[in-house]
């Protein structure tokens, strides 16, 4: 009896630790999101989206890093949707068990652990001082778009998996071309998941301030990027800018950005999340 | 003398180097139904695999000997195994109908053979799930996702959708073992009417299956080093009632298996 007491004491001992420990996340993304809106709610106006940086805090507005966000992370999806597909593709359709593919397997894994800055090395020396791209919208998309392959070739590869090789053996048994099984039964039954993995990756990337940093963009920029050679910078970085800044006013802008960057996010996870619902109903098996 | 379409040559499959069947030597006559029956893991639906070449797909797998469709060698090296497989379809074990419409699962083999006119897919769509005995319970649901049939009716689905290439012959991997009893019967019944016109194979564990639906039966059996050999094959009654082999005879008098 005494043992059974103290198994099931052990048993709400654990269950109690893991409810706290998923609480105290809770909790502090909570007071996060509470803070950052009591600070930033007061400074979004329509002028904030449509004012360039400044001097003066409160005129001061986030309209040349917003279209910067956009530029970029279109020309992000742009090269790194294609390749990240294909690549998953080739590895897990086509490519022989061999020790190749195994060590091709293992640096991709690899990658996606290298930190984000020596992205923006490689980034600098690549795209702005080797093809002479210079600080342009161009080095940085193509920057973050070797940042988040990895990412994208993983869930890639995770969502065709998932395709049972009973669909692949029917489509071939009627003499389907390894081609045609692909674009035919196993790609839409895995786009859901594709496309879910390049949302999550692309909300990686909207993130990120360090590679972007490194290979030069600016802080203070005044014109709108209108071509993927212009200059640009981003949310993330005015926002580190503003952080960075003295006067309380910035502070202010700096929340408000943040609140921004934060809406972009949630709602291309929401759109994420929306996706994999409508085609999994549509294909689901 | 019947006429032959499909023949083995001293047939040998490997996988990882290791042989899985062994100098299987084979003549299957054309319009009957030939089972290949035996033990589990005896090689039945490796042998039933190289008929259409589905074991091109697993990597470790090797093939010696010659397996003759019409007279050529299927593993020569001028043949289009996408052509082979086109006319030599198979059903498999578990009913695999594509998530998608019952019409989409009939029209994907004519579709990725270039057929676009929609007249003459609604035809052959009609002809298949007819030729399958499912024309009748699906014709007011043809755009229904296959996946809400019965799994009876998904595996006379898949069976419309391996007529649609038509093929010569047809390969079916105990395509009933993942049934009910009222399904089995539809699909042995199916099968009789299907040898009218085509050549048949069929793997099953079910003796009783063969002794009933077959002409022809080739009895398997992997010895102590497992590897699958042909003990026996004849005419399914000359199998069943005088068999040659004492094997054949344990087996089919369930001694053992």
């Amino acid at each position: 009896m005494e043992r059974r007491q103290r198994r099931e004491i052990a048993g709400k001992v654990f269950e109690a630790v893991a409810l706290t420990a998923t609480v105290f996340g809770l909790v502090v993304l909570a007071m996060l999101l509470f803070d950052v809106a009591r600070r930033g709610l007061g400074v979004l106006s329509w002028s904030f989206f449509t004012r360039y940086p400044s001097r003066f805090p409160e005129q001061a507005g986030i309209r040349s890093a917003l279209l910067g966000t956009v530029w970029v992370m279109a020309l992000t999806a742009l090269f790194s949707v294609p390749v990240g597909v294909a690549a998953a593709i080739y590895l897990e359709e086509y490519a022989p068990r061999n020790r190749l593919t195994r060590f091709i397997e293992l640096n991709i894994n690899n990658l996606a652990g290298v930190p984000s800055i020596i992205y923006g090395l490689l980034g600098l020396e690549l795209f702005v001082r080797g093809l002479k791209l210079e600080r342009s919208v161009l080095a940085g998309a193509l920057t973050l778009s070797l940042l988040i392959l990895p990412i994208l070739i993983a869930a890639s590869r995770e969502a065709l998996r998932a395709v049972p090789m009973s669909l692949r053996e029917a489509a071939f048994a009627l003499g389907a071309t390894r081609w045609q099984v692909i674009r035919h039964q196993v790609l839409p039954l895995a786009l859901p998941g594709i496309l879910t993995g390049m949302i999550l990756a692309l909300s990686r990337a909207i993130g990120e301030t360090a590679p972007l940093i490194t290979i030069g963009a600016l802080t203070f920029i005044a014109f709108d990027p209108k071509g993927p050679l212009d200059k640009f910078t981003v949310l993330p970085i005015q926002i580190f800018n503003w952080v960075s800044r003295p006067q309380a006013g910035f502070h202010a802008r700096a929340a408000g950005a943040i609140l921004v960057l934060l809406a972009v996010l949630l709602s291309m996870n929401g759109l994420a999340i929306y996706l994999r619902y409508r085609l999994q109903r549509r294909y689901q098996w | 003398m019947e006429e032959i379409v499909l023949e083995t040559q001293n047939l040998t499959v490997y996988y990882n180097g290791r042989p899985a069947i062994e100098g299987i030597s084979l003549r299957i006559p054309r319009r009957r139904i030939t089972a290949i029956i035996g033990p589990s893991g005896c090689g039945k639906s490796t042998l039933l695999r190289c008929f259409n070449r589905m074991n091109d797909l697993i990597p470790s797998a090797r093939v010696t000997g010659r397996v003759l469709f019409e007279g050529v060698d299927l593993y020569g090296p001028d043949v289009d195994v996408v052509e082979v497989r086109r006319r030599i379809g198979m059903v498999f074990q578990k009913p695999n109908p594509f998530p998608k419409s019952i019409y989409e699962n009939v029209a994907f083999g004519p579709r990725i053979q270039g057929i676009r006119d929609r007249r003459k897919l609604d035809e052959i769509v009609e002809r298949c799930l007819r030729a399958a005995a499912l024309w009748d319970e699906v014709k007011d649901k043809l755009h229904q996702n296959a996946l809400t049939l019965s799994g009876g009716q998904q595996q006379r689905l898949c069976i419309a959708r391996a007529l649609a290439t038509e093929p010569e012959v047809l390969l079916m991997d105990e395509p009933a073992s993942a049934l009910d009893p009222i399904a089995t019967m539809k699909i042995e019944d199916l099968m009789r009417e299907l040898a009218r016109e085509y050549t048949i194979v069929i793997v099953t564990h079910n003796m009783q299956q063969a002794a009933r639906v077959s002409d022809y039966t080739a009895f398997m059996l992997a010895g102590e080093d497992r590897v699958g050999r042909l003990i026996e094959f004849g005419p399914t009654q000359q199998i069943f009632t005088r068999p040659r082999d004492r094997r054949t005879e344990d087996y089919i008098t369930g001694r053992f298996g």
